[in-house]
């Protein structure tokens, strides 16, 4: 690890005025540290955030909007009692992801702002345009497993490995952002970043900004009733998403009047088609419903090495999570948060 | 730059210089405070042999810097038994055989305590399985390592009522 | 036949589930690891990993490491710390080739290639970033057709070939046959604790905390390399953060950093990161196996034909022994075992937990079943169908072999009566795809050599000392029931030292054969001590014993006691007391003795099923039950050889599942090569697994009639999961681990 500087300032102010280039803001550490460990990231200073006042309550405002400051941490988000039960899904991914210990020091700013696990990024030795622009991608013609099958580009196919962008991403949620120009906010479906030419430029994030808050908007709790994020994975627990969804929906008279489906670990962002949530609108539940939308979702999906089974599982993947949806939100988190075991009968 | 922190580990005060801002809570305790009860399994938050307490709740030791627990309490596995008298989950671990080598068990009985403390497993076995799913043993004892922390909630709640009755 | 060996006549802790002795040790955090120790003075060490597989190291930024804060000293192979001993060469068992610096050659991704020694950690692993090595790459041989086939000399530690019979008559009495091709990849031990040591130099005597499997042994080994006697050599190894098979030997980062220590006159220590452990401490190779059986009209075996491609490095031969696990289970007419070698550019392979066994009865028992598919037969009712009576090819009877007790007492638990032969038509409520399936377990009861030593102390308590190793199986607390039995004292009463190489050799902890010989040690030591104390007893005119014969006298709780009259007898401590209160000691070892392995065919056998369920369109899949009933002999401790069998069918489950280091075929680095990507099990995964332990006394195995119970769980579990996800979707997969892409292309 380089030796750095580093500095714990007590306002927001503060840590924006402290950012230079080459520092880094930490969160819960949990992505940053173990990226300075293996040579990824090297920064110069750090910037400690998890003293800032007013960043680690949940709130909901007076327009009906959740407020989530960025220093919440993951576990301390899902386990909210009011917050699991107006928003289950985002409980579900986040209870999906990592483990009990990560998610205890895991901020919810830090988690969107996380880098991918592709190995020829994290591995601080291979050639990634993420770390060094323009060097090249040897995650193109290497072990591609896990990569991207939508929005990837010759500069790179990584994924983001989040679960809890995922349901945010599809309901909507907006990122509030600090920084050495002032406020600002920028919609989730802005906020992660497709490679294209620069994928060193993850977010929409720009040098020095920091995030302060996540907001779910008042129509977002509308789906409680309805929604479930589902993901496929190699073991039972700790492992990073195959393929994920997150599905929720409003379901009237028998008749879906809100649908919103957002797909993980198939692109470098939580991937959401706006196709594929209106089809779905004014029809009554159904498989074949289902199957439609979770095509329309992957249209475009192109394998970006040997992952091309990656494509249909996102499919069934997505379908299997709107089925969850429509059945309902079960009345407890279950055991195996996002698994397909433990719940009941799905087929 | 040198860094002075202050931090309470299993009931005692350290007043600690940190030289190198690069040290880890883990390191911190294993190599500087001669603690190495704490073990280093992955140093990359991908094991859980790591798992202490940082003001009651667990966390990877590895992943967190030195720095930033200033004014933190610190629980460790030497910091668990209060003399000879074992923490329930410590004695359930030995009764269950909820380890062979011993090597992640540290980590595995902090983690327990966090996992009972928090609160959301209760007994149930699949979510006990769950919530220690942090926490690898090569060995594979897991099967004991579920129900010793199932005993061990179970005890731990029949106390409580005890005690509240 | 000769006559048995008598067994001994009474035991009082031994079949008792103690709990671990060391267990407060453990959970309290006051156990002590290699890497806990920190000796004054000390340093640390980080060894530089190459990141390429093939080729060789150009240039290093040697100066940018020294000139890092903290840094004490940089090695390269242009000031390489000279062995005494010759690292290429191989004079003793267990001895690999290591690149100790010698060459500035790459054969394997993660060689070692430069050692930085620090103040601090921070500073070491620091300065091993800063050295950025620039490298000449050539393209590197990684998988199993990047290199020609060649014949070993070896495989593992047995034959590289063995037959019985006419096998190429045996394919011609086929009336039915499978022929397959499955693929196993590399595995790596992974022990939690990684590889460490603390290395301390006092002049020419070296001590070492260092987990090790075989620690009297490797004195010699260490010895040999640095260029001093033996006894010079003091090897702490009180607990091993797991071993399974890695730790028996030397590897290259240890070496530089004990050759470190010496040369800067400070004590180093070095623990290896997890990466680092992909590469120069061992692992199981790659296997691409050829199985062939045939059976008859009915159904009984003509043959059974196995062959292995197994890697290696380029540098030094460990071939997978995969092919050996069809010796001494199924009854078929002719059997052949045998092998070919690949060198690829990939650190030498080495024994890891049932080496062959492990990746070799995976195969087979996928084969079995889908022979008695062919066969549409019962996988059950095939294999007894095929049962070996005696040992196939051989002929010799086994020792002892309740395989047909573990069949019978494992179906009769799992419930496996009325599976339906079809595969794919099973439900749960929920609608996930049920299979079942099941696999035999096959494990030699080997036994190595070791030597105690049983002190009886004046005050009457005794002292048991041999140089064992305890890397979780529970040696501390096994072994010291052994002994407490052979000395007639209660557990309490025994202190039992060990973990240490100034001790009688202990033998290595591996094999499943530890608890056998250094019990065995034991046994021979307590036994002696005991005898010894008798002859002083019957000599002394002043004890009720004397005059007694020596033959009739046996130790109860403390006490000298006539057989049959247990009245007549006297405690230790008054019979040592009235001798001029001298500790009496004695001594023993335990081997096999090589006319008794001629005799008999010894193995542990078991039998296991299990249940999976798939998800019919996603795929992932869960072990729900699994089931293992096994016969090993005598067992010391139930609680312990539970456990060390549960871990050997989670190990199963890990090779069906999950494990597998994958290449990148560019640069031959791998690309997993941590706990977030190197798969094992995590407690979820892990529910419904059940073991019986199936009674069984074996006269001829040994003294105690112990078998060892740490190695066979694998065996089996493998193949009863494949087959059982085969049942649960119709898919047969034929590589290892089984993937959700594989079943989704499958299916």
């Amino acid at each position: 690890m380089r030796a750095f500087d580093y500095t714990r300032p007590a306002s927001i102010e503060e840590a924006v005025a402290a950012w230079t280039p080459g520092a880094a803001y930490l969160g819960g550490g949990t992505n940053l540290v173990d990226l300075m460990k293996t040579g990824a990231m090297g920064p110069a200073k750090l910037i400690d955030l998890t003293c800032l006042p007013g960043l680690d309550a949940i709130e909901v405002k007076g327009d009906g909007s959740t407020r989530i400051g960025a220093l919440v941490r993951n576990s301390d988000l899902a386990h909210n009692r009011d917050f699991a039960a107006r928003f289950p899904m985002v409980a579900e991914a986040i209870l999906a992801g990592a483990s009990a210990q990560l998610r205890n020091a895991a901020t919810v700013g830090g988690n969107l702002v996380q880098h991918t696990r592709c190995p020829f990024f994290q591995d601080g030795i291979s050639a990634c345009n993420r770390r060094d622009p323009g060097i090249g991608c040897d995650a193109i013609g290497g072990d591609t497993g896990s990569m991207a099958v939508l929005g990837w580009s010759q500069s790179c196919i990584a994924t983001h490995p989040s679960d809890f962008a995922v349901p945010l991403a599809a309901l909507d949620a907006v990122i509030e952002i600090a920084g050495p120009n002032g406020s600002r906010e920028v919609p989730m479906a802005e906020f992660h970043r497709l490679p294209g030419d620069t994928p060193e430029k993850e977010t929409a994030l720009e040098p020095g900004e920091i995030v302060t808050a996540i907001r779910l908007p008042a129509e977002a709790a509308a789906f409680a009733a309805h929604s479930r994020y589902l993901k496929l994975r190699e073991r039972t627990s700790f492992a990073f998403a195959l393929v994920s969804a997150a599905a929720a929906l409003v379901i009237e008279d028998g008749r879906i009047a809100a649908a919103r489906l957002a797909l993980g670990a198939v692109a470098a962002k939580p991937w959401r088609v706006a196709g594929a949530e209106a089809l779905m609108v004014g029809e009554p539940p159904s498989p074949e419903l289902f199957a439609r939308a979770a095509t329309a979702a992957m249209e475009g999906a192109m394998p970006s090495g040997d992952n091309a089974h990656k494509i249909e599982l996102a499919r069934r993947t997505a379908a299997r999570a709107l089925a969850r949806a429509a059945a309902g939100t079960p009345a407890e988190m279950p055991a195996l948060p996002a698994s397909v075991f433990g719940d009941p009968a799905h087929a | 730059m040198s860094h002075s922190i202050s931090l309470t580990v299993n009931g005692a005060r350290h007043d600690v210089t940190l030289e190198d801002a690069r040290v880890t809570l883990l390191d911190l305790l294993r190599e500087r405070l001669q603690m190495p009860g704490t073990k280093k399994g992955c140093d990359r938050g991908q094991c859980g042999a790591c798992t202490v307490l940082v003001d009651g709740r667990r966390v990877n030791s590895c992943l967190t810097l030195a720095v930033t627990v200033d004014d933190s309490d610190i629980v460790t596995i030497e910091g668990l038994a209060e003399g000879d008298s074992l923490h329930p989950v410590q004695t359930a671990f030995i009764e269950h055989d909820g380890f062979q080598c011993g090597y992640c068990t540290p980590g595995q009985i902090m983690s327990a305590v966090g996992l009972i403390a928090e609160g959301h497993a209760g007994d149930d076995l699949e979510r006990i399985r769950e919530g220690m799913s942090g926490n690898i043993c090569r060995c594979s004892a897991y099967k004991g390592i579920a129900e010793a922390v199932q005993d061990a909630a179970r005890r731990m709640a029949a106390d409580e009522e005890r005690k509240s009755a | 036949m000769p006559d048995p060996i008598p067994m001994p006549t009474r035991f009082g802790s031994s079949g008792q589930p103690v709990t671990r002795r060391d267990g407060v040790a453990k959970v309290t955090g006051a156990a002590t690891f290699a890497a806990d120790n920190h000796p004054n003075g000390l340093l640390h060490a980080v060894y530089v990993p190459a990141t390429i597989a093939r080729g060789r190291v150009v240039s290093m930024d040697v100066a940018a490491a020294r000139a890092h804060p903290g840094v004490v000293e940089v090695y390269t192979p242009d000031n390489s710390l000279k062995l005494a001993g010759d690292p290429d060469a191989k004079p003793f068992m267990f001895a690999f080739r290591m690149h100790v610096l010698q060459t500035d050659r790459i054969a394997y991704a993660n060689q070692p290639i430069a050692l930085v020694v620090a103040e601090t950690i921070e500073a070491a692993n620091e300065g091993a970033r800063l050295l950025a090595p620039v490298y000449e790459a050539e393209t590197p041989r990684v998988t199993l057709d990047d290199a020609e086939g060649y014949k070993p000399e070896a495989a593992g530690f047995g034959a590289a070939e063995t037959v019985h019979g006419d096998v190429e008559a045996g394919h011609a009495a086929a009336a039915k046959s499978v022929d397959l091709t499955y693929e196993t990849p590399s595995q790596y031990h992974n022990a939690m604790e990684t590889h460490a040591v603390v290395a301390e130099w006092d002049g020419d005597r070296l001590t070492l905390d260092l987990p090790n499997q075989a620690i009297v042994m490797s004195k010699a080994a260490y010895g040999y390399y640095f260029g001093i006697p033996p006894q010079n050599v003091l090897i702490r190894s009180p607990y091993l953060g797991g071993g399974f098979g890695s730790k028996a030997m030397s590897h290259a980062p240890v070496m530089l950093a004990i050759a470190a220590a010496r040369a800067i006159g400070r004590p180093v220590k070095l623990m290896l990161r997890r990466d680092q452990m992909f590469g120069p401490v061992g692992h199981r190779g790659a296997t691409r196996q050829h199985i062939r059986i045939g059976i008859d009209g009915d159904a009984r075996m003509t043959v059974l034909d196995h062959h292995s491609l197994s890697a290696t490095s380029t540098f030094d031969d460990f071939i997978e022994p995969a092919a050996n696990a069809s010796q001494g289970l199924y009854d078929a007419g002719a059997l052949r075992s045998s092998h070919t070698g690949v060198r690829l550019d990939v650190g030498t392979p080495g024994p890891m937990r049932a080496p062959g066994e492990a990746s070799g009865s995976a195969v087979l028992e996928c084969a079995m079943d889908e022979m008695a598919e062919a066969a549409g037969m019962d996988p059950l009712e095939f294999r007894l169908k095929n049962y070996a009576e005696t040992e196939p090819g051989t002929g010799k009877p086994y020792s002892s072999k309740a395989l047909r007790e573990c069949y019978a007492q494992g179906a009769e638990h799992f419930g496996w009566a009325g599976r339906p032969l079809e595969a794919g038509t099973m439900r749960d409520e929920a609608g996930m795809l049920v299979g079942w399936g099941m696999g035999t377990a096959l494990f030699h009861a080997p036994m190595f050599a070791a030597e105690a030593r049983a002190t009886l102390r004046p005050d009457g308590t005794g002292l048991v000392e041999t140089g064992a190793a305890d890397m979780g199986q529970g040696a501390w607390t096994a072994l010291a029931q052994i002994a407490a039995d052979a000395l007639g004292l209660p557990l309490d009463k025994v202190e039992f030292r060990a973990g240490t190489s100034d001790l009688p050799d202990g033998g290595v902890a591996g094999g499943s054969g530890h608890t056998a010989t250094a019990g065995g040690a034991l046994h021979s030591a307590g036994m002696d001590a005991i005898a010894r104390l008798a002859e002083i007893a019957t000599a002394d005119p002043a004890s009720p014993l004397h005059g007694a014969g020596n033959a009739t006298i046996v130790a109860r709780d403390g006490r000298l006691v006539v057989e049959g009259d247990e009245e007549r007898g006297e405690d230790f401590a008054t019979i040592i007391a009235r001798a001029g209160g001298e500790a009496v000691v004695g001594t023993g070892g335990a081997s096999r003795p090589p006319e008794a392995g001629a005799a008999h065919a010894m193995y542990a056998h078991g039998a296991v099923f299990a249940e999976v369920k798939v998800d019919p369109e996603l795929y992932q899949m869960r072990v729900t039950r699994l089931v293992g009933a096994f016969a090993a002999g005598r067992i010391i401790n139930p609680k312990l050889a539970e456990s060390q069998l549960y871990g050997g069918m989670i190990w199963g489950l890990s090779f069906a599942l999950h494990e597998e280091a994958r290449h990148d075929r560019r640069t031959g680095r791998i690309v997993n090569g941590d706990l977030a990507g190197y798969h094992v099990p995590v407690n979820a995964d892990v529910t419904g697994f059940d073991v019986i332990t199936v009674h069984e006394d074996d006269p001829y195995v040994n003294a105690l009639g112990i078998k060892g119970v740490g190695e066979i769980g694998i065996t089996g579990t493998v193949g009863a999961i494949a087959n059982a996800i085969r049942h649960a979707t119709g898919t047969r997969v034929r590589r290892f681990p089984i993937r959700i892409e594989d079943l989704l292309a499958g299916g």
